[in-house]
């Protein structure tokens, strides 16, 4: 029977089957469930590496000795990872290389919505685009077998509504490979000038023998010919979209989406009427066809290249339609509901502290990117995984550059994220003699992306118990003199922490240690209740911004129903009238 | 049934993923085509949620779009009328009637709308409005609003067998809390509108 897989789970089936041996990853939505359902074979060695870089270094490295490798992560962690991706274009493989990178239009949990493709376009690496959880496990399984006959890293790109729908796959079993051998070969696993030059031309050769490669092509593009007035070509989830908005039309499907299939494209339009290119994003594919000599082709004139398409978006943008919806007999404004921090969340400390010092705050990426938001309206900046601790060095060396007021400013960065590309930041302000303060959210785990393990937790991703990196060791060694552990949750002596360690002038590091709330093993006993007898109305127990205290009817209660326990609000009421067993 | 497009509707942390699990497994039991979009990342943490459901003989899009829905599940009642566009004309909404304070209602800086369900029941749509919080609790878990929630679901699907329901529920959740979530289930199913 057929099993109703994830995307990303499919993809984790299709490498087993395809026997790779070797992933290494950094999490990251919409790509993380790729490496945990990995984690789950016991023939896979896997690991999460400190960040996408190190990840596909490890690919690499598995690869060259003739292992089957693979490392998965989110779109902008391939720009971390792009170094050594657009040089192991020109290495090739030894062993199967697939990278996995997941889009994510719409920017459901991204800073950005970059085109992925073009990195495959830049690095001249075959990418493959999947349509629904079958093709996913087979496109997989198809990528290391490319990889290995051209010789180079092949990547499959998903989109969130790929990589996060369910449908319906036949599963295989796993496939044995024998060993490939290592052999030491210069010329083409160290990229000196002299050898890069000649790998050059063996990476355009490569290119073009895959594109005119029929058996590849046909495994992975296909024309479904049907009322030939319009053709639609399309890929990945645009396909899906395609098939239900145009049930009738010509569609040239493209599985390949480097290098373009340039011959079947010029059939696939002398055939039809009208040409029409669906595409999320960038005009990536009809730039392409255009540049062909194709001009007839439109694309971008009706779909936007900003957000997810769907099926209303694209028969409104090309027919005019309208949907037809269910009216309320009265209309509703729904209130907004945004994100929030869970009840219980040891960030809400810290950010409680930065909002009433009213520092600088330069964020970064985590759940913590939340302090942004109302009540505490604190994070000042948020760019990219690391930048919190060199934007906060490039903020004082602007602000003394151009002789302006110097802000007291804080850098904020999670454990993980710290791991992740924070000590080069931290290194930087050390040497060039930077006197920043920064605050490692140490939570115990990477929490936004559902909880995964990394070099602080102590646990591997198969949650094998490993070295446990000493944070407070680290930033000593790294130079920094100033480093303190303290409680998020003890307001008057982190508020006093921060104070004194943005009055020296010399670099600080504040570990703000507690859990996230949401690991099993965080217990807080029972809920703390709001004395009504006692309560003067004062309402200071709600500039926490927890979400289980609110107001009714004149009222501050606790939502016992999502209170974690946690017990920071007793500290708020200056009446002592929030009580708490212990 | 040729076709159906369920909105699962609800707050981060409610259980909408493994509602939408539970409904495409049993799906895939009785043989149709079935697939499910999910929502992972930051909206878990205390947001807006959705997920779609779709079954039927041949399904491309795992999206439902907007008046595509047949049946909105909402696990509370504002989330029922946040999504209400993407219900067809005379569509049907379950929901939950336990309310969530959003952020900005919390702060103060909005109210939550009254009479969401008088409105509801006065629009062109079948309405089934239940507390299923209070069933949840009575079945021995709050946790198991979701499950309430699918059993009362299941009884609009006269035509999906009530033993394929119960091996949905074995293929979805752990073998240890399969007897409270059972109860939670027949709950749902059997509760009688008053």
């Amino acid at each position: 029977m057929k099993k109703l897989l994830l995307g990303n789970e499919a993809i984790a089936r299709g490498a087993w089957e395809a026997g790779v041996h070797v992933v290494a990853s950094y999490p990251g939505t919409p790509s993380t469930e790729i490496t945990e359902n990995i984690s789950k074979y016991d023939e896979i060695y896997s690991e999460w590496a400190p960040n996408e870089k190190v990840a596909l270094e490890v690919s690499i490295g598995a690869s060259v000795t003739g292992a089957r490798a693979m490392s998965a992560m989110k779109h902008v962690g391939l720009n971390v990872a792009a170094d050594p991706l657009y040089t192991a274009s020109y290495t090739g493989v030894n062993g199967g290389l697939v990278i996995v990178v997941a889009d994510d239009p719409g920017m459901h949990s991204s800073q950005n919505e970059q085109d992925s493709r073009y990195h495959a376009l830049a690095s001249h690496i075959p990418m493959l685009e999947p349509s629904d959880s079958q093709e996913c496990l087979d496109f997989t399984k198809a990528a290391f077998d490319i990889s290995e006959k051209f010789d180079t890293p092949v990547i499959i790109r998903t989109t969130t509504r790929i990589a996060h729908q369910r449908s319906l796959v036949e599963l295989s079993d796993r496939q044995e490979l024998p060993k490939k051998e290592y052999k030491k070969d210069i010329m083409k696993y160290v990229m000196m000038p002299g050898m890069a030059i000649k790998r050059h031309v063996i990476v355009d050769k490569r290119m073009n023998d895959l594109e005119n490669n029929k058996e590849v092509s046909s495994l992975v593009n296909k024309i479904e010919y049907n009322d030939k007035t319009l053709g639609i070509i399309t890929s990945g989830i645009s396909y899906q979209y395609t098939k239900e908005v145009f049930p009738n039309a010509s569609v040239l499907k493209i599985g390949l989406v480097n290098p373009m299939p340039t011959e079947l494209i010029k059939e696939f339009a002398a055939n039809v009427d009208k040409l029409l290119v669906i595409e999320e994003l960038e005009p990536y594919m009809e730039n392409f066809v255009k540049q062909i000599g194709i001009l007839k082709a439109e694309g971008k004139k009706y779909f936007t290249n900003q957000g997810e398409l769907n099926t209303v978006k694209i028969a409104s943008a090309y027919y005019g339609t309208k949907p037809e919806s269910a009216e309320l007999s009265q209309d509703i404004q729904a209130p907004a509901r945004p994100p929030v921090m869970c009840p219980g969340c040891p960030h809400r400390g810290v950010f409680y502290v930065l909002s009433n010092m009213k520092v600088r705050v330069s964020g970064d990426i985590g759940c913590y990117t939340l302090g942004a938001m109302a009540p505490y309206a604190s994070v000042d900046t948020c760019v990219c995984m690391g930048a919190s601790v060199s934007m906060a060095h490039g903020a004082q060396k602007g602000e003394l550059a151009t002789g302006s007021d110097i802000i007291p400013t804080v850098a904020i960065i999670g454990d993980s994220t710290f791991m992740h590309s924070g000590i080069t930041g931290l290194v930087d302000i050390v040497y060039n003699k930077g006197t920043s303060t920064v605050i490692i959210l140490d939570n115990s785990i990477t929490g936004m992306t559902g909880h995964q393990q990394n070099p602080t937790t102590g646990y591997t991703i198969k949650m094998e118990e490993a070295p446990k990196i000493d944070l407070v060791k680290l930033c000593e060694a790294l130079g920094i003199k100033r480093v303190r552990v303290e409680d998020p949750f003890d307001l008057p002596a982190f508020k006093q922490a921060v104070s004194e360690e943005l009055s020296c002038d010399e670099p600080s590091v504040i570990i703000s240690r507690r859990p996230c709330v949401l690991l099993k093993n965080v217990k807080y006993g029972k809920n703390p209740i709001i004395n009504q007898d006692k309560c003067r109305k004062c309402g200071k127990c709600m500039k926490l911004g927890c979400p289980a205290i609110f107001k009714e009817d004149g009222k501050y209660l606790i939502d016992d129903a999502i209170c974690a326990g946690c017990g920071l609000c007793v500290q708020m009421c200056p009446f002592g009238c929030i009580e708490k067993e212990i | 049934m040729v076709n159906l497009n369920i909105l699962i509707v609800g707050v981060g942390g409610q259980g909408t993923l493994l509602a939408s699990k539970f409904l495409g497994a049993v799906a895939a039991l009785i043989g149709k085509d079935v697939k499910v979009s999910e929502v992972h990342g930051m909206s878990q943490r205390g947001g807006s949620v959705v997920t779609c459901v779709k079954i039927g003989d041949n399904i491309h899009s795992p999206l439902i779009d907007e008046g595509q829905a047949d049946i909105i599940l909402a696990f509370e009642q504002l989330e029922a009328v946040r999504w209400i566009k993407y219900l067809k004309k005379g569509g049907t909404v379950i929901t939950n009637i336990q309310k969530i304070n959003p952020m900005p209602v919390v702060f103060g800086q909005t109210t939550y709308p009254d009479k969401i369900l008088d409105i509801l029941a006065d629009s062109d749509v079948t309405l089934h409005a239940l507390d299923a919080f209070s069933l949840a609790v009575e079945s021995g878990t709050s946790k198991a609003v979701n499950i309430v929630l699918l059993g009362v679901l299941s009884r609009t699907l006269p035509e999906i067998p009530e033993n394929i329901w119960q091996d949905g529920l074995n293929a979805v959740i752990p073998a240890k809390l399969l007897d409270v979530n059972t109860r939670a289930f027949e709950k749902g199913r059997n509760y009688i509108e008053g």
